[in-house]
């Protein structure tokens, strides 16, 4: 089915999809997604992150809706004040509505959350296989930049290229995405390093198969575990990371609702008027909780050895 | 043994030349003309004699490679070169500040070692009890707590209302900055200074001290089921001394390697529980001079973060062969 001398041949890719053999995997995999789901299902802390994150989702898409007044809207004479019929969070200190900006303020954070992560997911997924599937040379040199990167601390990083590229939501985005898939690279390459000594795929290259076939077709899904529970994970540790950089003042600007921006404008403020503080920070917690508990869930459901 | 050391201390050369050099041209890349900053700010229009006698003072005239070469050559001789804004010299504002980061870190650890392993300890072993179950909650919700929201919090709970409550003196905590800066024996605090270090100290150990406690309970669970965990209960071993003598110095293997590779998002902690508290730490200083475009800062500090990341996850592979003497360090496999 594969031509034997293509080893990376951009047709492989295609004629894999209608491969009998791979129909064959695809079946076989449905019952255990079954079970997952069962496992799944038992862990309570789990399906509370899950109608957390559907929640959220849903104030995201519905939020002009929800919300009671616009993200920019003043009202006169009504500053810091604290929680009330007409404004349910209170108002900030230019009188703009706490509610809406916080139900706002899940758009921003599922954006640069789920972007992020998929932007980090990718590059680590590239990178790790690589390293992992080819060894050698490659694997060292990809290896000893992942180490370089993990050096520099994180924080400092993502501070300078956020002060290099300017502030808004698509700088945190690349920020976080080019900043994120270190852990990934590294899991995804130990993972492959492990997996391509097994038989089957000693017995795919035999039918000669393209390595590209190979890494992404019989390696990959069997890795996809750990990257799956990273991953989620990985959308809250995101959410955070977007909170301090918005926090440090390198993230969106002020009349975007970013939480962690809303908890930075608080600074000061404590003693007269806790609930800056107070809702966009249970904004931000219970949202990666959220990605924490299904996280959990998820890697529990998957390796039912662990519990 | 020697041989593994010495080779592990060499790795760390390129990874430091690599990251730091980095950072260097990533500054270049900075939009923004340094010798304006340093001539008063994005804000001014400043004197074009004065900006030429900045360039001329710090070399920025010069290409980029030599301006590279320059500053390697007086890193070498540990030269750290001064502020681009107060021309204190970075070697003492570095000496300053590490051991204000120091000092809090050294706290923080202390937390994260007793309470983290402890409680991962306790859970594994009381597996599904009451106490189990709360502290899965309990250290899931520490690591979604932004630190500096949970800063925050704590200086509310334990500064803001009992000033408000009018609550006795010696309840109240102080919040910001450093305080009175006495020391016994150079981390314990005396006299009032206590006030100043707790807060900060337990934010800064919260995220970590979750995840040792997660990753401990983990690791000890796998271990419990051992076969030699058997072994030694038949041998009549005390229940005490099966758990930590064989069981907790198995299971330690994979939390000192987590402890080691997490110390990014401990600086990354220390940035954010230094800038809430007006900590005058390296992890504040760091972050304000990115900010400032303060190059020979962010640069001097940063060297020394990376040394000491380096320097830690050595600590941690050589500290594996005296948790589990299996282990040879420098042999095949394991270098």
């Amino acid at each position: 089915m594969t031509t034997l001398d293509d080893p990376l041949g951009p047709s492989s890719g295609l004629q894999a999809t209608e491969s009998v053999a791979d129909v064959a995997d695809l079946g076989a995999a449905r019952p255990l997604r079954k079970d997952v789901w069962r496992r799944f299902k038992r862990n309570r802390l789990a399906m509370v992150g899950l109608g957390l994150i559907i929640l959220l989702v849903l104030t995201a898409v519905f939020a002009p809706l929800i919300a009671p007044y616009s993200i920019t809207d003043r009202a006169i004479g009504h500053y810091r004040e604290g929680v009330s019929s007409d404004h349910w969070f209170g108002t900030d200190t230019i009188g703009r509505d706490m509610f809406s900006r916080v139900v706002f303020g899940a758009r921003v954070s599922l954006k640069i959350g789920i972007t992020a992560s998929v932007i980090a997911l990718v590059i680590g997924l590239l990178l790790g296989a690589i390293a992992g599937f080819f060894t050698g040379v490659t694997d060292t040199i990809i290896m000893r930049i992942t180490d370089i990167f993990l050096a520099i601390p994180y924080i400092v990083l993502a501070v300078a290229i956020a002060s290099m590229l300017g502030h808004s939501e698509n700088t945190v985005i690349l920020v976080l995405g080019l900043t994120g898939w270190l852990g990934i690279a590294r899991i995804v390459r130990s993972s492959f390093l492990s997996l391509k000594q097994l038989e089957y795929v000693e017995a795919a290259t035999a039918l000669g198969y393209s390595r590209r076939r190979i890494m992404f077709r019989h390696i990959l899904p069997n890795a996809l575990q750990p990257i799956i529970v990273y991953g989620t994970i990985g959308v809250g540790s995101v959410i955070l990371a977007e909170a301090a950089l918005s926090f440090l003042g390198v993230g969106p600007t002020d009349p975007t609702p970013a939480w962690g921006l809303m908890v930075s404008q608080s600074k000061g403020l404590m003693s007269t008027s806790p609930h800056l503080l107070f809702f966009p920070g249970m904004a931000i917690f219970l949202t990666v909780l959220a990605f924490v508990f299904v996280g959990d869930g998820l890697r529990d459901a998957l390796d039912p050895k662990l519990k | 043994m020697t041989a593994y050391l010495i080779r592990r201390a060499l790795q760390i050369i390129p990874t430091v030349f690599f990251a730091l050099s980095f950072l260097f041209f990533l500054f270049f890349a900075l939009p923004g003309d340094p010798a304006t900053l340093i001539a008063g700010g994005a804000n001014r229009v400043p004197d074009p004699i004065q900006i030429e006698q900045i360039n001329e003072r710090y070399g920025f005239d010069d290409p980029l490679l030599v301006q590279f070469k320059d500053y390697w050559g007086r890193t070498i001789r540990w030269d750290l070169g001064e502020s681009f804004q107060t021309g204190r010299s970075v070697n003492d504002i570095l000496g300053e500040k590490a051991i204000a980061s120091l000092r809090l870190s050294i706290w923080a650890i202390i937390i994260e070692v007793m309470v983290g392993i402890s409680v991962g300890l306790l859970s594994a072993i009381r597996r599904y009890s009451w106490s189990d179950q709360a502290t899965t909650i309990v250290t899931a919700g520490l690591s979604a707590v932004p630190v500096f929201v949970l800063g925050y919090f704590l200086q509310y709970g334990f500064a803001v209302v009992p000033e408000k409550q009018g609550w006795p003196d010696w309840m109240h905590l102080r919040t910001s900055q450093l305080g009175p800066d006495t020391w016994a024996l150079f981390f314990i605090p005396t006299g009032e200074q206590w006030r100043y270090l707790i807060l900060p100290a337990i934010t800064l150990a919260c995220v970590s001290t979750a995840l040792a406690a997660r990753m401990t309970r983990g690791s000890m669970l796998e271990v419990l089921r051992a076969d030699y965990m058997r072994t030694a209960r038949a041998k009549g071993l005390r229940e005490r001394s099966v758990v930590t003598r064989h069981g907790l110095r198995n299971a330690m293997l994979p939390v000192i390697t987590l402890i080691g590779i997490d110390f990014g998002t401990v600086i990354g902690a220390a940035v954010l529980t230094e800038t809430v508290f007006s900590w005058p730490g390296l992890g504040s200083a760091i972050s304000n001079s990115v900010l400032d475009r303060d190059l020979p800062i962010t640069l001097g500090l940063t060297l020394a973060v990376v040394v000491a990341y380096s320097v830690i996850n050595l600590a941690v592979d050589l500290s594996y062969a005296w948790f589990d003497p299996r282990i040879r360090l420098g042999q095949e496999g394991n270098a």
